[in-house]
């Protein structure tokens, strides 16, 4: 053993703020909009081993639409986005105040992550399936689930699709092409690659989008999602939403030394996408594109968005723990409702008086599907469901010794 | 009818059940081309083609979260893992996702795949190819699980798992893929080929999910036994003499409790045999029963009889395995009482 061998040490990531430091993201390198190129949707995942890297950007500081990736959409379609993302951030707000005045047990909020499941939901065609995490209520919002039936959800209340058998917001829609949300993070990454297979071995033309958040991708189901997704070319979307957080723990803790969440996708041969999550045209474009790519059999898309859960992890959480009160303000990538009102506005097509119009038309339709779900009940007051439900379902037909339990609980 | 092994049981019921229902996929480790390491899915991929039967990646929780997927599209599979041992890296999969779909999303989407594995000792597997773990799954609700003894009911069970709308955890005692064994590892193997089990029934049998079968009538104490123990359970009344009735459970979850009971109240004492380790084993659950259904009648405490609380050993194996002399001793113990 010779002496020029100093002591080994851990290396342990830390964020580069912590509370009471002023938030730096100066390192965080971002492509001016418009310079990431659209590559064909039956590109050679080798080729374009570069946009792992990158990030693809539409909207530029001025509010303008540049580049290959723009004009996807039109006007109508825009204000439809803007509504959509308008009526996540009010929906959260209200629940995330429902469950502050003892009206739920739990909520989790989307706030600054609306473009990433509202733009993408609009890629996919009736009959695709998602594999949401819990925060993208915004596939359901954006496809027309009724936003009285997700309060009910949340209030476990009689008209509760679940029959308040689950946690506030696991919703579940095969209807709206919204597979049902489980607290086990990452399981449904892989499963979304199986139901991508099962449209494969059937002949169909259905693709399935996964979801995983950045914390969730150190999960041994996401290696197993791209194995298969790559193995058998499966018709899935693969979504990385890196919010840079999981709970109190900084993205770089999932990533270690790895560049980006996209990157990874190399090693499996899958065409690798980085973009920015909080500019609407930009999701919207990258998921129409790898839409495509899957529904042409051209096989599987990881997309990293690249975004920032300005709010707490869930109303158990308080990120002023472990963050800067001032990095939701400092990140460099925005507000993706901002961003969309300015470049909606920028073409002549929004006001600053037609906006605020608009928020108040918002709030007005939420406030008044709260009325409705709370009129029926909510966890501690009104209608609930029986408590006889709870042995239902089990199973397809209630085997005898669940007959007895129920008989034995006195229902 | 026809004469066959567990193996071409198996395998004949993945034919059935294929031919009958475009829906119903096979896919694991070495389950396409090779046909797997036991041939229970031989030739299956030449006659259905490679997406009907298929070779996967060695990933245990891919396997079960791809199942899951396409369970929820609209198929059918039937996944094999290589051995029980291994199915860990997939627990998650079992108990937080197929076990619950159905539940949490309110029938919105159900989960009806049945996951086959090699289960038991007795080939000197060592501690990665000989365990049981069928407590850790009858302990999950949502769950069912039923492991066979022979060839009539592995194939009849296992097209029951298939038709079952709920999701199945099959296992499979390797020692009898090829001839009952009833521990006496010093005797020549039997084959199925002369044994009335072997006689599997042709096309479209069902042996229900949930219904025990009585293997040997008596009238002095009631065995509970499945897979191997359930030839070990014969032997070793034969050999002591004692009367006993040995109950082929087939099912775990859901249970035949009432020919449990039956047979209880009417011999008034049990003796539990498995191959699983014996803290919280599957016999805990069992002995608990007995108690609470049949006390008044019981006339010596129960026995069980079951692999030690060790990780299972190599050289070791036959003082492990739960052989007719355990279980012998066992069956004269209750009778003294």
């Amino acid at each position: 053993m010779t002496n020029d061998i100093s002591p080994l040490s851990l290396n342990v990531p830390e964020p580069g703020c912590r509370p009471g430091t002023t938030p730096d993201f100066s390192d965080f390198e971002i492509p001016r909009a418009g310079a990431v190129a659209r590559p064909p949707v039956d590109v050679d995942p080798d080729t374009i081993r570069d946009m792992a890297f990158s990030i693809v950007r539409v909207l530029n500081k001025e509010g303008e639409a540049v580049g290959d990736w723009a004009g996807a959409l039109g006007p109508d379609e825009l204000r439809h986005g803007l509504r959509h993302m308008q009526l996540l951030r009010t929906f959260d707000a209200r629940m995330l105040n429902a469950q502050r005045q003892g009206k739920t047990s739990f909520y989790m909020q989307h706030l600054g992550e609306e473009a990433v499941s509202c733009a993408f939901s609009r890629a996919l065609q009736p009959g695709d399936m998602n594999f949401p995490t819990y925060r993208q209520a915004g596939l359901l919002i954006a496809s027309g689930y009724p936003m009285v039936t997700m309060m009910n959800q949340i209030y476990s209340n009689a008209e509760d699709p679940l029959h308040g058998r689950q946690l506030p917001i696991m919703y579940s829609s095969k209807e709206h092409g919204f597979f049902t949300i489980s607290g086990n993070l990452g399981t449904q990454f892989v499963q979304s690659v199986g139901w991508a297979m099962a449209s494969a071995i059937s002949g169909d033309t259905k693709i399935s989008a996964g979801w995983i958040g950045d914390g969730s991708t150190a999960e041994n189901d996401f290696h197993a999602a791209m194995v298969f997704a790559s193995t058998y070319k499966a018709p899935v979307v693969l979504n990385i939403v890196n919010n840079q957080w999981a709970i109190s723990t900084f993205q770089g803790i999932a990533r270690g030394g790895v560049g980006t969440f996209a990157a990874r996708g190399h090693g499996f041969g899958i065409a690798s996408v980085r973009v920015d999550g909080n500019d609407y045209l930009a999701v919207h474009a990258v998921a129409k594109w790898a839409c495509e790519r899957a529904r042409r059999g051209h096989g599987p898309t990881l997309i990293e968005h690249v975004t920032y859960r300005a709010g707490g992890h869930s109303t158990s959480d308080d990120p002023s723990a472990y963050r800067s009160r001032r990095e939701a303000a400092a990140w460099p990538l925005g507000d993706p409702i901002e961003r969309l009102k300015q470049h909606l506005i920028t073409i002549g097509e929004w006001s600053e008086d037609r906006h605020k119009q608009a928020e108040a038309e918002v709030l007005d339709t939420v406030v008044a599907a709260q009325k409705q779900a709370e009129a029926v009940g909510t966890l501690t007051a009104g209608k609930t469901p029986s408590p006889r439900d709870m042995f239902e379902g089990v199973y397809e037909t209630m085997p005898p010794h669940l007959i007895r339990q129920r008989q034995e609980a006195g229902f | 009818m026809a004469q066959m092994t567990m193996i071409e049981a198996i395998r004949e019921a993945h034919d059935v059940a294929m031919a009958a229902d475009d829906r119903v996929v096979v896919f694991g480790e070495d389950v396409g081309f090779f046909g797997g390491v036991f041939r229970c899915t031989a030739g299956l991929q030449e006659k259905y083609g490679k997406s009907r039967c298929f070779d996967a990646p060695i990933n245990e929780s891919g396997i079960v979260g791809t199942a899951i997927g396409m369970a929820a599209y609209g198929l059918k599979p039937v996944i094999e893992i290589q051995f029980a041992d291994y199915v860990y890296p997939a627990y998650d999969q079992i108990v937080s996702e197929a076990a619950r779909l159905r539940h949490r999303s309110n029938a919105d989407f159900t989960c009806p795949i049945v996951i086959r594995m090699p289960t038991g000792g007795g080939i000197f597997g060592g501690q990665t190819h000989s365990q049981s773990p069928e407590a850790l799954f009858t302990h999950v609700s949502g769950l069912k699980v039923a492991m066979p003894s022979n060839p009539h009911d592995a194939k009849g069970l296992l097209l029951a798992a298939i038709a079952d709308p709920d999701p199945v955890i099959f296992f499979e005692p390797k020692r009898l893929y090829n001839g009952p064994f009833d521990g006496h590892h010093d005797k020549p193997v039997e084959s199925w080929k002369n044994h009335p089990l072997g006689d599997v029934p042709d096309g479209d049998t069902i042996v229900p999910l949930g219904k025990a079968a009585i293997r040997r009538e008596g009238a002095d104490v009631t065995v509970l036994a499945y897979g191997t123990m359930v030839y070990v359970a014969e032997a070793a009344a034969k050999e002591t003499g004692v009367d006993a009735e040995v109950i082929d459970l087939r099912s775990l979850l859901p249970l035949d409790l009432e020919a449990i009971t039956e047979s209880v109240r009417k011999t008034g004492r049990c003796v539990i045999v498995h191959e699983a380790t014996r803290t919280s084993g599957f016999g805990a659950e069992l002995m608990s029963l007995v108690q609470e259904t049949c006390f008044y009648h019981l006339e010596a405490p129960v026995i069980r009889v079951t692999g030690w609380d060790t990780p299972y050993p190599h050289a070791q194996e036959w003082e492990y395995f739960p052989g007719p002399g355990r279980v012998g001793e066992a069956l004269k113990k209750v009778m003294e009482d």
